[in-house]
């Protein structure tokens, strides 16, 4: 339908030093106004001070039907991760 | 495998989350159906695009889309007191309630569109009659007291019914439900403090504040809906984790907590029955007018076709603005392109 207002992604950064998170989405028929909706839907409490607004149909998603295609690569590969390998206690912290 | 989020699935609906509608046809073999109640079991949330049993899908539909119109409903009895508020002070605290629950209709619409619903569907829905909302907003607010009676019994039961939805199985709605819970609080603390000043003002005042509990005190027991065993819902949801408690469960935590409450106003529930009971640790009550309940589910509350032609008017009369600011987007982004060709 043409006359739906267009979906918006709504990002917050919280503070400075962290970065923005996703937190939920709005309608607007452009940038400037899903800006001011998410400030008023997002922000009454100051929640945060630099909001990011995306147009949905932007984002491209990995799809979950295939979750395990997509990640089972790194399932596997256990010696990724520090605690695979085996330091005597006497070297100390590593 | 990526998935371009237009274009692809049924409908091409887009989730808020910023999905694309994987087909909604699952084929709901009994295996299918055990897996996903394995991992409702195990405590895993479902996301967005994950497979799930249509009726699961259609449940989450009908309860957050009700739940969303009652936030939006629930503006109009207090939105009557916003010119009339007794002080400066007041009509500020009143507002901003007002505007967290426009929020909340906003937060919980853009739930269930995850689900493959539109906004607009949603709204035509309520426009037209055909969606539910809650009971409670089919009653009028008479008196300034009934807008202190209101923050304290019927967002202290939406509270009640609210906390256990954070830990709802679908995790659009719970995370939803997480951000509405943190703004009740003071809703329903803002309407205890009315019901506080009018019990210390005059007698007028008491009377008034014991007047709005008279009246609201049963329609707020109603909130939580029916009685278990005529809850057409009710197991079901349980068994999906999409509730926790049920219904009569929620209303007795709701008299327990709200019992007391009302004794430290120095206000009598209207309820000759009520009386604690030592042995269980709970309060006996007696039971809401249920005939009652069922002609104002069915719309035949006494404010009913008041609410439901306040957000015709409002929908009717934003029109223009949305049909504007669509125009102006339209006309803005052609602009844009011709610079962007001429400048090639
Ligand atoms: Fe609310
Ligand atoms: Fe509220």
């Amino acid at each position: 339908m043409s006359n739906e207002t267009p979906l918006w992604e709504v990002f917050i950064r919280p503070r400075n030093g962290l970065a923005h998170r996703h937190c939920g989405s709005v309608h607007a028929a452009d940038a400037t106004l899903a800006l001011q909706a998410a400030r008023d839907v997002y922000t009454r409490r100051g929640e945060g001070f630099s909001v990011w607004v995306v147009p949905s149909a932007a984002i491209t998603a990995s799809d979950p039907v295939s979750k395990s295609e997509m990640f089972e690569p790194a399932e596997t590969k256990i010696y990724r991760h520090p605690t695979f390998y085996d330091i005597p206690d006497e070297v100390g912290h590593m | 495998m990526l998935i371009q989020s237009s274009g692809i699935g049924k409908g091409a609906r887009m989730y808020s989350q910023g999905l694309i509608g994987a087909s909604h046809e699952e084929t709901e073999t009994p295996e299918f159906l055990k897996a996903f109640q394995r991992r409702i079991d195990a405590e895993e949330k479902i996301e967005p695009n994950d497979p799930m049993p249509e009726a699961y899908r259609k449940t989450l539909i009908r309860q957050i889309g009700q739940h969303a119109h009652s936030e939006i409903v629930g503006m109009l009895p207090e939105g009557n007191w916003l010119t009339r508020a007794p002080s400066l002070k007041r009509k500020a605290i009143l507002l901003s309630k007002v505007q967290d629950e426009g929020g909340h209709g906003l937060y919980l619409y853009a739930a269930a569109e995850t689900l493959g619903v539109s906004r607009e569907e949603m709204t035509e829905q309520l426009l037209a009659g055909r969606a539910k909302f809650s009971s409670i907003f089919n009653y009028p607010t008479l008196s300034w007291a009934d807008i202190g009676a209101i923050g304290w019994l019927v967002d202290g039961a939406a509270i009640m019914n609210q906390i256990p939805l954070c830990r709802c199985s679908y995790g659009p709605y719970a995370r939803a439900m997480i951000r509405i819970c943190k703004e009740e609080s003071f809703h329903q603390r803002q309407g205890y403090e009315i019901m506080l000043t009018l019990c210390r003002g005059t007698a007028a005042q008491k009377a008034m504040a014991q007047d709005a509990l008279d009246r609201l005190w049963w329609p707020s027991l109603m909130m939580f809906g029916p009685h278990d065993s005529d809850s057409a819902h009710g197991e079901q949801s349980m068994k999906w984790k999409i509730k926790r408690f049920t219904n009569d469960e929620l209303r007795q935590k709701f008299v327990d907590a709200t019992v007391p409450q009302a004794e430290f106003l120095g206000l009598t529930v209207p309820d000759p029955e009520l009386r604690w009971n030592e042995a269980t640790g709970h309060y006996e009550f007696g039971a809401p007018d249920w005939d009652e309940f069922w002609r104002v589910v069915k719309g035949g509350g006494p404010m009913t076709r008041d609410r439901v032609a306040a957000r015709r008017k409002a929908w009717e009369e934003g029109a223009w603005v949305r049909e504007a600011a669509l125009a102006h987007a339209a006309k803005r982004k052609a602009r844009d392109a011709a610079a962007k060709t001429a400048a090639e």
